[in-house]
């Protein structure tokens, strides 16, 4: 069954943050480097999306932790792995490669977990908001400056979305957008390259039932108490602003935390018609910037959203672990999802 | 409920549904209609092009229409600056742009700069289905609605027929060939103009409403709009005639089903309110109902010519309250337009021009720095605040200089960089330019910036204040470590810290403490100024500083009461919840040879195979484990060349007996306390000695108890003898004379190789000996038999753990071993002041032989066990909190 289909019949799971489970590894320079990278002339200690070449072990079992949790979806490792985000560590050449061997790490534990269990997981390739912001201007002397424009990132996001497809990818997940310009870039890519690939984004728009789909899904960040992205739209502004393709899901991810992204996921349902996601952090960090939202005070804040029918997938963003994405399934496994294709209302 | 009939968003929604009012789309920020705005846009004044922009909305513009199109204008560069300036405007950019121009490059370099939905006007198929249909379907990729012109290869549709015809073609073509929402299509009927005494202009209004009828009734869902103006365009001249034109023709075009139109917004007359006269003689004009209408219509045009043209509709009332109250508004929306005139007024009020920026501005930006910190602003519009501020500090500049040649008043140098590990850069950013605007010279560092780099770059450049930022938990650490090396470095330099992670409790329980000099945590980029201009402040900063520091250590005070009873246990717990072993036979061996024992002449040849060759690749900063390094792609060349080199250097040492290695151990009988410290009895070799322990505070998982060495080892009521072992072993008399050869010599290499392989050869002299104990001295694992990888991962029964080191981190306990094994006396090993050991190439510990014994960190301690180590140590709490300062939990 598909993705689509399956987002009506109940509520999926997402994974939970990659970046806490990684942290949690103490790693050093040397094991970001690993043999290949060890004379590199700049650090690069950090550069998570790299540890898909240097320390695939890591990364797949992470994946594997995440699907033995309950995950329906995982997200490959790719969050800064296009090459504005990787120019940081002089590793732009590395961007193609980098979604490659990511999207295999999640293909590995998927294949692995299914072997096992004889379940099955998708794995949706996640497409990061990048270090630069094409509607803000870095420099207060010039607003009219850009570090970014359109272009460079609709190149750099089609040099991703190829990797993580080539990879294996079954689905792409443009995530954790502060500003809206780069992910309408990113999904522009997206729909330039599932076109090309003779693919569609949506199952009602196929010309044959062999033809391969590949879902989106939209994450939008809501920054702070201002309740808007960081690029200053409203949830509702967002939500219309990238609704142009045909969408598996919209929602929001990180900066806040279930309780507090609650009305903003509430907002969006009158203004879309496609399934909705929420994967809040594990509450907001603490003043040591730990995030200590315990698994089940988190899944207690998420059954708020199920109770509401307000999603149709779930799961967690920074400082969530197996733990809390295993609270969260069992869970949402108690209520039915979202009803979709209703009418939009004003 | 509603299905909307539009959907489009700026940085806020724009939905319309069937039921919702007409639209009004702004037209005045055209070149083509307007010019003034095309002047201003040559002129490149966009200041005050941007303020068209801003009065339509202030004036209810609901979308604004951009149009750049003109001979002498580069239109992508214009559209592509004009836009980028609107989004940082969210008073503007609240609402969907228009992209308006007949030049597909400019429409597309306008949909690259918008992220909100708006809409493109337009294309029509006037270059035929298949520029259409690409152009319709690129538009969708970009996320906009699209305005289509009744236009074809033919030509611009004057009649109804034509117009209708080619709105059913484009629809057709655009709902079933390019997958286009019937709600992203806005057909554009023309509006021609009416009035010009031309016969076949007379039926223009009249065929624009009934083509607008058709297709709203024809093509569903799709919707209509119009550029107003046109139709008056014979009038101009005359507003209010032009006016009553537009109020009629948009009452009639409503009714039709009009559904959006490029207005004036701020120039809309009502229907009801135009005087019922001039009604009639418009209306005749537009639905062309007497002959004459036209010249009767131009008649009272012409006697009533007036230029009564409304005011802005800005509201300007602020404008009345008091100049502080008038700077604060302007900081707040972020209004340029009377900065200097206010500025002016408060500088005249006060008597310094620097009071103006520490009083009401500053003042002003607090106001900022509070709605933005509850969520009543954001970061767009904080930004703008900060432009303001600067035109401000800018119009003071000249009267500051004048005054610093007497004062000496300068704003500071600030140092910004993001720490080592870490790439996020917009909070800094912000910082840097907020600090800029207000007369900070910034010297930013970027991302990445390992700690020596900044301090470097403190002292080098002088700088006043340095800046860190963070946005990922590790940073954290990095934060502390920049301000370990300034406080090393005897800095004066304050510390701000900032960044997402970052927190006023990290900032005072962290980092505060490791820098005599001021630290302080800054919340966002709008307080950023206040916080630095305070420090800096000649008077009143040292005061600043001070209380930021009274406050930190109120802050510290807090989080440890909090911490005590959240995550650790009180020492008296701990103690309840020690390990529980068991003592018997089983785990008790009585040693075949006690006392203290001296080996001297150890040949070394002997110790090569212990050497455990990892760390010694690790002091050369080449990362691996042995002997996989040597095959390593990258560093495999250099540490085969490195392990060649050491490999003949310790042949040459053994072959020339060029370093001694000398051992002592002892194995002694000994019983736990009351206190959990260990107590060496008396024998007749030694004297009583009593070894202090530390124990485990932090939680532990459920079950799991909280460790000390002293668990290990049998309290008297257990009725069986236990003992303790201890050794000090130095691989390296010789070292130093031989490295000193080296370096006389220059050849640094040899020196520091021969120091490495000392050190190698006292671990390994350390393993050696802890197995002649196990095996023989004690005896307890008579039988072993283990290879040397076995060794190295510490396979064997019993623990050699070493003061200084996580079980016993207590370096003070050396002195207690050097006494009861009289080392120094047996082996010639010294122990310097600071509890080092003389030669650098040596080992020291204990020996416990239960089984349970394992490898465990003591971790933070609280100050109860601080209070009872320094008792059961008999020292004060002072040299007890130094002894243990990297232990405490603070």
């Amino acid at each position: 069954m598909d993705l689509f289909n399956q987002i009506e019949q109940r509520i999926l799971i997402l994974d939970g943050a990659m970046g806490t489970m990684i942290q949690k590894y103490r790693l050093k320079e040397a094991d970001y480097r690993g043999e290949r990278f060890a004379a590199h002339h700049s650090d690069l200690a950090g550069n998570n999306d790299l540890l898909s070449i240097t320390r695939p072990d890591i990364i797949t079992a992470i994946h594997l932790a995440y699907l033995e949790a309950g995950a329906d979806i995982i997200e490959t490792n790719t969050f800064n792995a296009q090459r504005i985000s990787q120019a940081d560590y002089h590793l732009e050449d590395l961007s193609y490669e980098l979604n490659v061997a990511s999207a295999k790490c999640a293909v590995a534990a998927r294949d692995a977990y299914h072997a096992k269990t004889g379940k099955y997981g998708y794995v949706a390739g996640a497409i990061g908001p990048t270090n630069r912001t094409a509607s803000l201007s870095p420099d207060v002397n010039d607003p009219g400056y850009r570090a970014v424009n359109y272009d460079e990132l609709h190149a750099a996001y089609s040099e991703q979305i190829k990797g993580l497809l080539d990879g294996g990818a079954d689905a792409l997940l443009i995530e954790t957008i502060f500003d809206t310009l780069n992910a309408k870039a990113a999904l522009h890519a997206a729909m330039d390259i599932i076109e090309s690939r003779g693919a569609v984004a949506h199952p009602d728009q196929r010309s044959s039932d062999a033809q391969l789909v590949i879902p989106i899904m939209i994450s939008g960040t809501i920054t702070d108490a201002s309740g808007r992205t960081l690029s200053g739209q409203t949830p509702e502004a967002f939500v219309i602003s990238m609704s142009h393709a045909p969408l598996l899901s919209i929602g929001f991810n990180c900066a806040l935390g279930a309780e507090q992204l609650m009305a903003h996921v509430a907002a969006i349902g009158k203004t879309t018609t496609t399934g909705i996601s929420a994967y809040p952090n594990a509450g907001l960090p603490n003043a040591m910037g730990h995030y200590d939202q315990s698994p089940e005070e988190m899944a207690a804040l998420v059954e708020q959203y199920c109770q509401r029918k307000l999603v149709n997938i779930l799961g967690g963003c920074c400082g969530t672990t197996p733990e809390h994405i295993a609270a969260i399934a069992k869970v949402a496994a108690h209520y039915s999802p979202r009803p979709i294709h209703e009418t939009i209302s004003a | 409920m509603q299905t909307p009939k539009l959907l489009l968003s700026g940085l806020e929604p724009l939905i319309a549904t069937s039921e919702s009012n007409f639209i009004n789309v702004g037209e005045r920020c055209n070149v083509t209609g307007s010019k003034m705005f095309l002047r201003l846009i040559k002129e490149e004044n966009y200041d005050e092009a941007l303020r068209v922009a801003k009065e339509q909305v202030e004036g209810g513009a609901q979308i604004l229409d951009v149009n750049m199109d003109e001979g002498l204008i580069d239109g992508v560069k214009a559209m592509t600056r004009f836009l980028h300036l609107v989004a940082s405007e969210p008073e503007i950019a609240r609402i969907p742009i228009m992209i308006d121009s007949s030049n597909w490059d400019i429409l597309e370099a306008g949909l690259k700069c918008i992220q909100g939905k708006g809409i493109v006007n337009s294309i029509s198929l006037k270059e035929g289905e298949t520029d259409f249909l690409a152009k319709a379907r690129k538009i969708k990729r970009y996320g906009a609605a699209m305005v289509v012109m009744a236009f074809d290869e033919e030509g611009q549709a004057d009649s109804f027929e034509r117009r209708i015809q080619i709105c059913e073609r484009a629809y057709r073509l655009l709902t079933a060939e390019a997958g286009i929402a019937p709600s992203d299509i806005i057909f554009d009927p023309n509006i021609f103009p009416v009035g010009t005494g031309m016969e076949e202009h007379k039926e223009n209004a009249i065929n624009f409403f009934k083509a607008t009828a058709w297709i709203k009734e024809n093509l569903p869902g799709a919707l209509v709009s119009g550029g107003v103006s046109n139709v008056s365009f014979s009038f101009r001249g005359n507003n209010q005639v032009r006016e009553a034109i537009h109020a009629s023709f948009l009452y009639h075009g409503i009714k039709a089903g009009m559904d959006m139109g490029i207005v004036n917004p701020s120039q809309l007359e009502v229907y009801d309110e135009v005087p019922k006269p001039l009604m009639e003689l418009v209306e005749d004009v537009l639905f062309n109902r007497t002959v004459d209408a036209t010249e009767k219509l131009l008649a009272y045009a012409d006697a009533n010519k007036s230029d009564a043209k409304k005011e802005s509709t800005a509201d300007l009332t602020w404008r009345q309250g008091s100049v502080e109250q008038r700077l604060s508004h302007s900081l707040v929306k972020g209004i340029t337009d009377f900065i200097e005139a206010d500025t002016e007024e408060a500088r005249q009020k006060h008597e310094r021009p620097l009071l103006v920026i520490e009083g009401p501005l500053m003042q002003g930006m607090s106001v900022v720095g509070d709605l933005f910190g509850s969520g009543k602003m954001f970061l767009p519009q904080v930004v703008k605040s900060a432009r303001v501020m600067k035109r401000a500090v800018a119009y003071l500049q000249p009267y500051l200089e004048a005054e610093s040649a007497q004062a000496g008043n300068k704003a500071g140098k600030v140092l910004m960089a993001t720490v080592k590990g870490d790439v996020h850069d917009i909070g800094k950013n912000i910082v840097g330019v907020v600090l800029a605007c207000n007369n900070f010279e910034i010297i930013d560092l970027g991302v990445m910036v390992s700690t020596e780099k900044i301090v470097e770059t403190a002292i080098r450049e002088n700088v006043d204040v340095v800046g860190l930022s963070g946005l990922i938990t590790p940073s954290l650490d990095e934060m502390i470590s920049v301000a370990r090396a300034m406080e090393e470095k005897k800095l004066r330099i304050p510390l701000l810290i900032g960044g997402a992670t970052t927190s006023r409790v990290h900032t005072a329980v962290k980092i505060e403490p490791h820098y005599s000099s001021p630290v302080v945590h800054v919340l966002d980029a709008s307080r950023a100024v206040t916080v630095v201009s305070d420090l800096l402040q000649k008077e009143s900063g040292a005061a600043y500083a001070t209380s930021v520091r009274q406050e930190y250590e109120r802050v510290r005070e807090q989080y440890a009461a909090q911490q005590s009873t959240k995550n650790y246990l009180s020492y008296a717990e701990s103690v309840r919840n020690a390990a529980q072993f068991t003592f018997d036979a089983t785990t008790i061996t009585a040693p075949k040879k006690p006392g203290i024992h001296v080996l001297r002449n150890i040949v070394l040849r002997d110790l090569v195979p212990y050497i455990d060759w990892t760390p010694f690749f690790q002091s050369w900063e080449l990362a691996g484990r042995f002997p996989l390094i040597l095959e390593d792609e990258v560093v495999g060349t250099q540490a085969q060349q490195l392990y060649a080199d050491a490999q003949k250097m310790l042949a040459d040492l053994i072959a020339q007996n060029a370093l001694e290695a000398r051992a002592v151990f002892g194995i002694f009988p000994a019983h736990r306390n009351e206190h959990g410290d260990i107590e060496v009895e008396s024998t007749s070799q030694n004297a009583a000695h009593h070894f202090v322990t530390l124990r485990q505070q932090l939680k532990r998982a459920a079950g799991q108890p909280q460790l000390s060495l002293g668990d290990f080892i049998a309290p008297k009521e257990a009725g069986i003898q236990d003992y303790i072992g201890c050794f000090a072993v130095c691989a390296g008399f010789g070292t130093e004379e031989i490295a000193q050869r080296y370096t006389q010599q220059h050849d640094d290499y040899n020196a520091i190789l021969v120091k490495a392989l000392s050190d190698r050869l006292a671990e390994a002299l350390a393993e050696y000996c802890h197995a002649l104990v196990r095996k023989e001295y004690w005896g307890y694992a008579a039988e072993e038999n283990l290879s040397n990888d076995a060794l190295i991962d510490e396979q064997y029964r019993g623990i050699r753990p070493a003061p200084g080191y996580p079980a016993c981190p207590d370096h003070l306990e050396k002195k207690t071993i050097w006494s009861l094994l009289q080392v120094k006396e047996h082996i010639g090993l010294q122990l310097t002041e600071s509890l080092a050991m003389y030669p650098t190439a040596a080992v020291s510990g204990y020996y416990f032989a239960h089984p349970d014994a394992k490898y465990f960190g003591v971790g933070k301690i609280n100050e109860d066990q601080l209070i009872s180590y320094s008792q059961r140590k008999n020292i004060t709490i002072d040299e007890a909190r130094k002894a243990l300062r990297p232990n405490l939990n603070d």
